[in-house]
C-alpha cells in the first residue's frame, strides 16, 4: 500500500495497491502517467530520505516493515539530460600574470571570462581555448563580477572600490567606472531577467558596508542599502525582487528594491555571514537559457521564457535561503515568511565557506574549511550526506545543471566531482600547481573551469 | 658689532636717512644675487661652511613646502597593486593559519634533523679516554701532564688551525689527519672515495664530536658527486645552507665501513 507523494508534499493521486516487483523505472511510469506527463520525464523516489533503487519487495523486506502501514514514496523529479562527468583537462590557458580570483561562464555557456589580481578581466574563447579579450581598466585586484542574466553585460568590481561595466561581444569598457563604494567590493548580483528585461540593475556589496543598486544605463548608483554595521560579504538579488545580503555583522538584511528600504533583519548567526544562497539562484543565474540551448531575439521573448523557467522552478513554495557562517554552522530561511530560520543545520567542524542550493532546489551543498563538502536536503535542511576527500580548505563548489553531479574546489589545488545518488567521490581533478580559488561548471553541462593562485585558467571535459 | 648703544641713540636723535627704505629693499633684493656669487665663488674651507650650511636650509625650507602641501582631502584608496591577490572571501581572512602550519613544518623538520642523525647503529661499544688520548708529558721537568695526543683518526676541515701550542691541550697529529674517506654502499656494494665535510656526531660524546674524532659509530658527511646516480644512499648536506631543505637519499651508510677502509689524505 503506498502513495506516492510530491516533494512539497502534495498528494499524487489516491494510495495505491503495488506489488512487489515494483521497482524505480515502474513507479516512474506511474508518475508520469499519473502527472499527465506528455514526454517520459525521470524521477527519483525516496522512502524516508532514502533512495529507492531496487524492487519494493526487496525495499520492504531489508527494512522489515510493516505491511499494513501506508507507505510514502516522495517522488522528486530529475532533470531530463543527464550531464557526464568531467575527467580530463583539455586545455590550461595562461595569461592572467597575478592570481585568477574569479571565474564564470554566461548564462547560455558560450563565454567565458575571468578576474585576476593583475587587474584585468580576460574573457576566453571556448572553442579554441584560447585567450579572446584582455579587459583592462581596473586599478586594483579584480575580486569579483557578474555576468547580466541576459549575456549582454558583465560587471566587475575591485579592490579599489569601483565598478566596471565591459561589453562582451568586443571586449570593451562601456562608460566610465562607477564610483562610490569607499572599499573593496565583495560581491555583485544582477537583478533577475523576469523582473527586467533587459537588464539594467545590478547590486554590489563592499567591505565599507553598504550595497548599493545600480542603474547601467544611467550608470549612477540610484540605492544605496546601508544599515549593516561591517563589511557586506555576500549580497543576492531574489526572484521576487527582494535582495538579501549577509555580513560580517552576523546579520541578514532583507530590503525591497524599488526605495531600498529595509524589510526584515533576520538574526542568529554567532559569526560572520560568508556566503548566502538562494533555492532559485540557478535559474536566475542562466535567466531564459536552459540546456536546450535555445536562443530569444528580443528582450520580452527572453523576460517570458525566464518568467516561465522561474515559476516552474519555485512551484508554489516560497524562496528559501540559506546562509552560511563563520560560527560552523548554516541557517535555513524563508525571508518571506517569517523572521524565524527554518531550519540551523550544524555538524560542520570549521567555517563554513560557500553554500549553493542545487539547481534543482533539492539538495544544498556546502563548502567548508574543514576539509569537507557536506550534502543537505534542500527543502528540509537535515543532513544527508559528507563528502571527504580533500585535504585542505574547500573553497568553492559549483552543481552540474542537472543536479546529479557537484564540483568542488579547494585549497589543496585539486577539484572534486562527487555523485549525488551514490554519495561518492566520483572523479578527483588534479592539475593545478597552487590553490583553487574559483570553480564554474558551465550551464550547458559540458566544460568546468577552474582557476587559482598558480595564474592559470583551466578548462576540464569529458 | 657696536658695542655700546651710540648708533641707536643717533638713530632715535636724528632718524634714518631719507632715502634708507629704498636702500634696504635694494639691498634686500641684491641679496639672492650675493648669496648665489658667494655660492659658486666661495672655495676651501669657507666653501664647504657655505655649502653645509645651504644644504641644511634647502632640507628645511623642502620640509616646510611638503608641509604646506599635504591637505585634508585625500585620494579614497592608495592605489598601489600588491602581490599575493587574494579572492574576497580570503581578504579579510589574515594567514595565520599559514604561517602556524608553516611553524609547524619548521618544528617538524627541525625534529626530523635531530633524529636524522639517530642512526640505527649496533650498540657501539663506548671507546675508554686510555685508549683515545695519550698523555703527553711537557715542561721543563716532564712533570706537566695535562696535554693529551689523540690517538685516533680525525677530521679537521679545510680551515683548521691549531691553537697557540702553549694553549692547546688536545694534539690531532697530522698523520692521523683524514680528508677523504671510502663510503662503501651496502646494497649496491660500490665503494666511493668522497671528501668528508665533517663530523656530525661522535657517539662518545659531544667533546669526542668537537675534536673531530672518527671512531666506529660516528656519523660523518661526505661529500657526494655529480656523476653518481640518485640512488645511491648517501647522507647529503650542503654545509653552508641556511634553510632546512636538505636532500636525504635514505638511510645513511653504516659508518663502521668507512674506517674498514680507510682512508687517503
Amino acid at each position: 500500500m503506498c502513495q506516492l507523494v510530491s516533494p512539497e508534499g502534495d498528494h499524487l493521486g489516491a494510495a495505491l495497491y503495488l506489488p512487489q516487483n515494483v521497482g524505480p523505472s515502474q513507479l516512474q511510469e506511474i508518475v508520469n502517467h499519473l502527472l499527465h506527463n506528455e514526454d517520459k520525464l525521470p524521477y527519483a523516489f525516496y522512502i524516508g530520505d532514502e533512495e529507492l533503487s531496487i524492487q519494493l519487495g526487496a525495499y520492504m523486506q531489508q527494512k522489515n516493515a510493516n505491511v499494513e502501514v501506508t507507505l510514502r514514496i516522495v517522488c522528486q523529479p530529475q532533470a531530463v539530460f543527464r550531464i557526464r562527468p568531467v575527467n580530463r583537462c583539455s586545455a590550461t590557458i595562461a595569461g592572467h600574470t597575478e592570481a585568477v580570483l574569479a571565474v564564470s561562464f554566461s548564462p547560455d555557456g558560450r563565454c567565458l571570462a575571468s578576474g585576476s589580481g593583475d587587474t584585468t578581466v580576460r574573457f576566453w574563447d571556448l572553442n579554441t581555448q584560447t585567450p579572446l579579450f584582455t579587459c583592462k581598466g581596473h586599478k586594483n585586484w579584480v575580486l569579483c563580477f557578474a555576468w547580466s542574466p541576459d549575456g549582454n553585460h558583465l560587471v566587475s568590481g575591485s579592490k579599489s572600490g569601483e565598478l566596471i561595466l565591459w561589453d562582451p561581444k568586443i571586449g570593451k569598457q562601456l562608460g566610465t567606472p562607477l564610483t562610490g563604494h569607499r572599499k573593496w567590493i565583495t560581491a555583485v548580483s544582477w537583478e533577475p531577467v523576469h523582473l527586467q528585461a533587459p537588464c539594467r540593475r545590478f547590486v554590489s556589496a563592499s567591505k565599507d558596508g553598504d550595497a548599493r543598486i545600480w542603474d547601467i544605463t544611467t550608470r549612477k548608483c540610484i540605492i544605496a542599502l546601508t544599515g549593516h554595521t561591517n563589511s557586506v560579504t555576500c549580497v543576492k538579488w531574489g526572484g521576487d525582487g527582494l535582495i538579501y545580503t549577509g555580513s560580517e555583522d552576523c546579520l541578514i538584511k532583507v530590503w525591497e528594491t524599488s526605495q531600498g528600504k529595509l524589510i526584515k533583519t533576520l538574526q542568529g548567526h554567532g559569526h560572520w555571514v560568508n556566503s548566502l544562497a538562494l533555492s532559485t539562484e540557478y535559474v536566475l543565474r542562466t535567466g531564459a537559457y536552459d540546456h536546450t540551448g535555445k536562443t530569444y531575439s528580443t528582450a520580452e521573448e527572453m523576460k517570458e521564457a525566464a518568467l516561465t523557467r522561474y515559476k516552474k522552478m519555485r512551484g508554489n513554495a516560497p524562496e528559501r535561503l540559506v546562509s552560511g557562517s563563520d560560527d560552523f554552522t548554516m541557517f535555513l530561511w524563508e525571508p518571506t515568511i517569517s523572521k524565524q530560520p527554518k531550519a540551523r543545520m550544524t555538524g560542520h567542524q570549521k567555517l563554513v565557506n560557500h553554500v549553493y542550493f542545487s539547481p534543482d532546489g533539492q539538495w544544498l551543498a556546502s563548502a567548508s574549511f574543514d576539509k569537507s563538502v557536506k550534502l543537505w536536503n534542500g527543502i528540509t535542511g537535515k543532513f544527508v550526506a559528507a563528502f571527504r576527500g580533500h585535504v585542505a580548505d574547500v573553497y568553492q563548489i559549483s552543481w552540474s545543471a542537472d543536479s546529479r553531479l557537484l564540483l568542488s574546489g579547494s585549497k589543496d589545488s585539486t577539484l572534486k566531482v562527487w555523485d549525488i545518488r551514490t554519495r561518492k567521490l566520483k572523479q578527483d581533478l588534479p592539475g593545478h600547481a597552487d590553490e583553487v580559488y574559483a570553480v564554474d561548471w558551465s550551464p550547458d553541462g559540458e566544460k568546468v573551469a577552474s582557476g587559482g593562485k598558480d595564474r592559470v585558467v583551466k578548462l576540464w571535459m569529458n | 658689532m657696536p658695542q655700546g648703544d651710540h648708533i641707536e641713540l643717533h638713530q632715535k636723535r636724528h632718524g634714518r636717512r631719507l632715502d634708507y627704505d629704498e636702500r634696504k629693499r635694494k639691498r634686500e633684493a641684491r641679496e639672492v644675487h650675493r648669496r648665489s656669487k658667494e655660492a659658486q665663488k666661495l672655495l676651501g674651507a669657507k666653501g664647504k661652511r657655505f655649502a653645509k650650511k645651504r644644504y641644511a636650509e634647502k632640507a628645511q625650507l623642502k620640509k616646510t613646502l611638503k608641509m604646506h602641501d599635504e591637505s585634508t582631502s585625500r585620494q579614497k584608496i592608495d592605489d598601489d597593486v600588491q602581490e599575493g591577490a587574494l579572492p574576497p572571501y580570503l581578504l579579510d581572512r589574515d594567514q595565520t593559519q599559514r604561517a602556524k602550519v608553516l611553524s609547524n613544518t619548521i618544528k617538524q623538520k627541525r625534529k626530523e634533523k635531530a633524529g636524522k642523525w639517530d642512526v640505527p647503529l649496533p650498540k657501539v661499544r663506548p671507546v675508554a679516554e686510555e685508549e683515545m688520548f695519550k698523555v703527553l708529558r711537557t715542561g721543563k721537568r716532564k712533570t706537566k701532564q695535562w696535554k693529551r695526543m689523540v690517538t685516533k683518526a680525525t677530521f679537521v676541515g679545510p680551515g683548521f688551525t691549531r691553537k697557540p701550542p702553549k694553549y692547546e691541550r688536545f694534539i690531532r697529529p697530522t698523520g692521523l689527519r683524514f680528508t677523504k674517506a671510502h663510503v662503501t654502499h651496502p646494497e649496491l656494494k660500490c665503494t666511493f672515495n668522497l671528501d668528508i665535510i665533517s663530523v656530525k656526531k661522535n657517539p662518545n660524546g659531544p667533546m669526542y664530536t668537537s675534536l673531530g674524532v672518527m671512531t666506529k659509530g660516528t656519523i660523518i658527511e661526505v661529500c657526494q658527486g655529480f656523476h653518481l646516480c640518485m640512488k645511491v644512499l648517501v647522507l647529503q648536506h650542503a654545509a653552508n645552507t641556511n634553510n632546512e631543505t636538505f636532500s636525504f637519499y635514505g638511510m645513511p651508510l653504516k659508518v663502521h665501513h668507512i674506517l674498514c677502509m680507510l682512508l687517503s689524505h
